[in-house]
C-alpha cells in the first residue's frame, strides 16, 4: 500500500473524497487498499463477517466513472462496512444468526442504496449480535469481536463489528443499527461519532427486522463531519417504508461548524452505576461546552430508569411478531420435522441462539392472554410516560448530556451469563429509543485504563444537525482523534 | 411460551431460560410498581400512511421471492407432507 493511500485511509472520510473528487487519487485503488485492511481486520478483530471480493473494485471502478464525467459526489470512493442486518445487494446477510442459512439479499437496503449514489464503496458486512439482539457483539452466532483498544474487551454491541472496523481504521465509515443502543454504545466502547437519527429519518427497508417501532440505522465514525455526510446521505422519505418520515434529507452540514454560545444543555444528574471515570468524562464534557458559551441547566428525570423495563418488553414483544418469519419455509436455514409445525419449530430452535430464544419467549409471554394488560400495555404506558418527560425537559434545554454507557468496555465473558446486567448497559441509552428522538455518542477522553468513554447527546425529534455541531465543537475542542493501540495497517 | 412461540426447547434449556427470565421479570416489576394516575392511557398506534396502489415492476416477482428459499419445487415452497397418502 502506498504511504498516500495509507494516510487517506487513516484520516477522515470527506478528506479522501475531496482526493477522490479532484481525481488526485483513484476510487478503485483506494478501494483494493481497504479491502486489504477489512482482511486483516476480521482476522485481527473478528470484525468483518464478508469481505467483498472484486465486485468492491468494479464498483469503485464505476465512482471513478461518474467522477471523470464530472458528477459531484459528497463520498466519492469513500469505502464503508455495512453491519451484516442491513442487505447489500449480491452479498451475504447472516444478522449473526443461523438462522437466514445462506441468504442474499437480491437488492440493497434503501440506506445503502443512497450511500452508493452519494459515491460509496461497500468493501464488507461486519459482525454484530444475533439479529441485533446484545450490547457487546458476543451473541453472535460467528463469534466475538474484539475491541481495538483492547482485545480483550467487547467492541460493545449490537453494531461491534462495525464500530471496531471503523475504529481500527480498517474503513473511515460504517453503517450500524440501533433500536435500543446498537449504534452508541459500540461509538462508546470505541471511541467514535455514532448517530441514532430520529425514528422514521431512515428508511427501514433492508434491514433484517428487530423492533420495528424502535430500529434505525446510523453512521459510525471516527469524526463528526463524516457522520453527518453519511447520515445525509442516508436519510429521506421512502415510499417501501411506512414509517419513514416525509420530506428529503436535511441539512447537516451548514451549521456543523456553528459552536455551541447559547444553547442549553441539560444535565442528568443521577450517577447512580456510573463508572468514575464515565462520570469524571461528563462532568469535564458539561465544563467543556461552558467554557464554549453554553449554559447548563441540571435537571432530574428519575423516570428514565423505567426505561430499560419499557424498553425489553416491548421489543421483546415486537421481535416475536418479527421473527415468526424464520420458519424454515421461505428463507434461510432448515431443519428436518415430520411435519409443517415440527419443521417451523425445530428450524427455530436449531436456528436461534440463547439471547434471541429469551427474547421471543420474554416478548410472547408479555404479550399473551392473561399477560398482555400487566406487561406490554404497562410498559406502553410508561413508554408514552418517558416520551412526555422527555418532551417536557426539552422545553428547559436543547438538548441533554449523559453519559453513553455506564462505564467503559468490560472484558469479554464478563457479563455474557447475566441477561439482566447486560439490558442495564442500555439505562441511557433506550429514552431517546423509547421517545424515537436522536442521539449522538461523542468521544469523551479515556478511562484510567486507556479506554475510550463516550458521552451522549440527545435532542428533540429532528434536532440532528444541532447534536451534531455540538459533537463537532467537542471534537474540535479536544483535538485530533485518538486511534487505538491496535489499528490496522 | 415455547409451544406458543413455535420453537423447541429442550428441559435442561427450559429450566435455565425460566431462571433467567425470572430474574430479569422480577427486575422489570418496577413498571408496575408506579402509580396508575402517573401514566397516560396505553397509546394508539399511529394511522400508517397509504402509498398509490400502483403494480410493482420492481422485486417482487416470484423468482425475487423464492431465490432463497430452503427447498422449492415447480415455483413453490416445498414442505413436508401435511396430509398423509392414506390418511
Amino acid at each position: 500500500m502506498t504511504g498516500d493511500l495509507a494516510r487517506l485511509l487513516d484520516g477522515p472520510a470527506h478528506g479522501l473524497a475531496a482526493a477522490v473528487s479532484a481525481r488526485e487519487v483513484r476510487a478503485r485503488d483506494v478501494a483494493g487498499a481497504a479491502l486489504l485492511r477489512a482482511g486483516r481486520s476480521r482476522e485481527r478483530h473478528g470484525a468483518f463477517l464478508h469481505v467483498a471480493g472484486e465486485d468492491a473494485i468494479e464498483a469503485a471502478a464505476e465512482v471513478d466513472r461518474r467522477v471523470a464525467a464530472g458528477e459531484a459526489l459528497p463520498l466519492a470512493g469513500v469505502p464503508i462496512a455495512v453491519k451484516d442486518n442491513v442487505h447489500v445487494a449480491g452479498m451475504p446477510t447472516t444478522a449473526g444468526s443461523r438462522i437466514l442459512g445462506a441468504f442474499v439479499p437480491p437488492e440493497d437496503a434503501t440506506c445503502v442504496a443512497r450511500l452508493k449514489a452519494a459515491g460509496c464503496v461497500v468493501v464488507g458486512k461486519t459482525s454484530c449480535d444475533e439479529l441485533g439482539m446484545g450490547s457487546t457483539n458476543e451473541t453472535s452466532a460467528f463469534g466475538p469481536v474484539r475491541n481495538p483498544w483492547e482485545p480483550t474487551r467487547v467492541p460493545g454491541g449490537s453494531s461491534g463489528g462495525s464500530a471496531a472496523a471503523v475504529a481500527a481504521r480498517a474503513v473511515p465509515l460504517a453503517v450500524g443499527t440501533d433500536t435500543g443502543g446498537s449504534v452508541r454504545l459500540p461509538a462508546a466502547f470505541c471511541g467514535l461519532v455514532g448517530v441514532r437519527p430520529t425514528f422514521g429519518r431512515v428508511s427501514r427497508l433492508g434491514l433484517v427486522a428487530f423492533a420495528s417501532s424502535f430500529d434505525q440505522a446510523g453512521p459510525l465514525a471516527r469524526h463528526a463531519r463524516d457522520a453527518a455526510l453519511a447520515l445525509e446521505a442516508m436519510s429521506g422519505a421512502d415510499p417501501r417504508d411506512a414509517t419513514s418520515l416525509p420530506g428529503a434529507s436535511p441539512d447537516l452540514l451548514s451549521r456543523l461548524d456553528d459552536g455551541v454560545a447559547g444553547l442549553r444543555v441539560g444535565l442528568l444528574d443521577d450517577e447512580e452505576g456510573v463508572h468514575p471515570d464515565a462520570a469524571a468524562a461528563l462532568s469535564a464534557t458539561a465544563r467543556l461546552l461552558a467554557s464554549r458559551g453554553a449554559s447548563l441547566v441540571p435537571l432530574r428525570l428519575p423516570r428514565l430508569a423505567l426505561g430499560v423495563a419499557a424498553y425489553y418488553l416491548i421489543a421483546a414483544a415486537e421481535a416475536s411478531s418479527n421473527l415468526a418469519r424464520f420458519d424454515g419455509v421461505r428463507f434461510g436455514a432448515r431443519a428436518a420435522g415430520d411435519g409443517p409445525a415440527e419443521l417451523v419449530r425445530a428450524t427455530r430452535a436449531a436456528g436461534f441462539g440463547d439471547e434471541v430464544k429469551r427474547r421471543v419467549l420474554l416478548g410472547t409471554f408479555a404479550l399473551s392472554a392473561g399477560h398482555r394488560e400487566a406487561w406490554y400495555e404497562r410498559a406502553q404506558r410508561v413508554r408514552t410516560r418517558i416520551a412526555l418527560d422527555l418532551g417536557e425537559a426539552f422545553r428547559a434545554c436543547d438538548l441533554l448530556l449523559s453519559p453513553t454507557a455506564p462505564g467503559p468496555a468490560f472484558p469479554i465473558g464478563e457479563k455474557s451469563g447475566d441477561p439482566l446486567s447486560l439490558y442495564l448497559t442500555d439505562v441511557f441509552t433506550v429514552p431517546a429509543s423509547l421517545a424515537g428522538l436522536p442521539a449522538v455518542a461523542v468521544p469523551a477522553g479515556l478511562s484510567r485504563e486507556r479506554l475510550p468513554v463516550g458521552v451522549q447527546l440527545a435532542g428533540p425529534a429532528g434536532s440532528e444537525a444541532l447534536l451534531l455541531a455540538v459533537a463537532r465543537e467537542l471534537e474540535a475542542a479536544r483535538g485530533p482523534w485518538t486511534a487505538p493501540p491496535d489499528v490496522i495497517r | 411460551m415455547a409451544r406458543l412461540a413455535a420453537m423447541d426447547v429442550t428441559d435442561g434449556e427450559a429450566a435455565r431460560l425460566a431462571e433467567e427470565l425470572s430474574r430479569v421479570l422480577d427486575h422489570f416489576d418496577a413498571i408496575r410498581a408506579v402509580p396508575d394516575d402517573l401514566l397516560p392511557p396505553v397509546p394508539d398506534a399511529p394511522p400508517a400512511p397509504l402509498r398509490d396502489d400502483v403494480p410493482s415492476s420492481g422485486p417482487g416477482e416470484r423468482a425475487y421471492v423464492a431465490a432463497n428459499a430452503p427447498e422449492r419445487a415447480r415455483g413453490h415452497f416445498v414442505v413436508p407432507r401435511v396430509v398423509s397418502r392414506n390418511g
